[in-house]
């Protein structure tokens, strides 16, 4: 990682219009589980621009390979092979290294790996859909996976979920702490999602619905898709020296 | 126009999903051979690291009281000195048998969620306001139905003193708020549980 002194700055304001409302009842689980009162807003503390550092030390050598990392010796997950890659970036479009990703995603057929799932789809003994990386250098990551199917779930009475892939982010300060979905560039069913339309802005949808990235196919093996990731920004330690309340 | 403001937007949020726990607990959820544990599950500091054990026990209620099986909670906190173990951190290096981070599951039978850690020490509330915040954790939920993690924060029932001068307690303007923020210690536990709603409902950020 580069040894640029660490960022200290307060994190951009995070703008609530654009994320989804915690009450959409259009998705029904939200009814019961979101906060009625008004959040508590105030710039971070010294807690909120702070976080852990994960190494790469960490990451196994088949973390990002999803066809393989839960497969027997010699087999691999069924499906169509896809190379998932983008970058990291801060709000000012600066790409931000050692962010650890995670993903997890449902099989070929649509299904999870999951006590819980009851999805008719068979299982994928060779395919567990889950890995993670970090960002290198200059924000980027990638990782090899199987295209997901899409699935039924009990909300509405024929409610699916697009083919999406979940992502999990940790930037360098816990504000920048982020949960999100991928969905497919021309997938007919994003439309359709509850919990896609649970974001009201179109434009907000569109910056999930990853392109197909015909320059990054890899001939013979495996389609691209590009997926970048905005996390908030800071502001520069230029304009911090403003003491609370002045 | 030649100004124009090239800011990105932030990538919105979407649920976590009722299986965030193949994502981030895998072996919880009953996915082991892909990473050999799962990451922020131990404990959060080591033996040696200095400062008082504590274990912190609660539960996630929805609207009607019931509580969440399907939650993954994350915590972040302060050494007992009140450092960061993070590249952040600009006034010391944290105690290097401490973690500072952790993310557990609830119990798949009955929800509860469960932390070993230290008590934290008390920071200051921002790199340039030396005002002390009273020790706190951090504390950050998402499970299926919430659209957006909620962050909240515990403070301790037996810091009387220093809940009274943090100027984040501060800014709560229903005072009668401020209990949901306070963890109860019995001893080493510290019970803090979180209501989604409700009469109860814990006071949740935009920080
Ligand atoms: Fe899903």
């Amino acid at each position: 990682m580069k040894t640029a002194p660490p960022e200290t700055g307060a994190f951009f304001a995070r703008d609530r219009i654009w994320h989804p409302p915690a009450l959409t009842p259009g998705y029904k689980t939200s009814v019961l589980r979101s906060p009625q009162k008004a959040l508590i807003s105030l710039e971070g503390t010294t807690t909120e621009l702070t976080g852990p550092v994960f190494g790469h030390n960490m990451l196994g050598p088949t973390d990002n390979d999803l066809i393989v990392n839960y497969a027997r010796p010699g087999e691999m997950a069924i499906g169509q092979r896809i190379l998932v890659h983008g970058r990291v970036l801060d709000e000012r479009g600066r790409g931000v290294p050692g962010v650890l990703v995670e993903f997890w995603q449902a099989n070929a057929g649509g299904r999870y790996r999951h006590k819980k799932e009851t999805y008719l789809a068979a299982i994928d003994p060779n395919f567990g859909g889950v890995g993670r990386t970090i960002t290198d250098d200059e924000g980027g990551y990638w990782f090899k996976t199987i295209q997901p199917g899409a699935y039924p779930w009990p909300n509405g009475v024929n409610d699916w979920r697009p083919a999406h892939i979940h992502f999990s982010v940790f930037g360098h300060g816990f504000a920048q702490r982020l949960i999100t979905q991928m969905y497919f560039e021309g997938d007919p069913m994003i439309a359709r999602c509850p919990i896609v339309r649970t974001i009201p802005d179109p434009q907000a949808i569109e910056q999930l619905i990853a392109p197909l990235d015909w320059n990054a196919t890899v001939p013979m093996d495996m389609r691209a898709y590009k997926f970048d990731i905005v996390l908030r920004g800071r502001r520069s330690t230029l304009f911090e020296n403003r003491k609370e309340g002045n | 126009m030649v100004q124009t403001l090239a800011y990105l937007k932030e990538t919105p949020s979407q649920t976590a999903g009722p299986y965030v726990h193949i994502g981030c607990t895998p072996n919880f959820s009953g996915i082991s051979g892909i990473f050999e544990t799962d990451l922020g599950s131990g404990p959060l500091a080591n033996e040696q690291a200095r400062g008082e054990r504590i274990t912190i026990r609660g539960f996630v209620y929805d609207g009607l009281g019931s509580p969440l099986k399907d939650a993954l909670v994350e915590i972040w906190q302060a050494d007992a000195d009140g450092l960061y173990n993070s590249p952040a951190e600009t006034r010391g290096r944290a105690d290097p048998n401490f973690f500072g981070w952790g993310r557990q599951p609830g119990d798949m039978q009955t929800g509860e969620f469960v932390f070993h850690t230290v008590k934290p020490g008390r920071t200051p509330f921002r790199p340039n306001d030396p005002r002390l915040m009273a020790p706190h954790i951090l504390f950050w939920i998402v499970a299926r139905g919430i659209n957006i993690g909620l962050q909240t924060r515990m403070y301790f029932s037996d810091e009387e003193a220093a809940n009274a001068e943090d100027p984040v307690l501060a800014r709560i303007e229903h005072r009668q708020r401020v209990r949901t923020l306070i963890g109860a210690r019995e001893g080493e536990t510290v019970r803090f549980d979180i209501h989604l709603q409700g009469e109860n409902e814990t006071v949740f950020f935009d920080m």
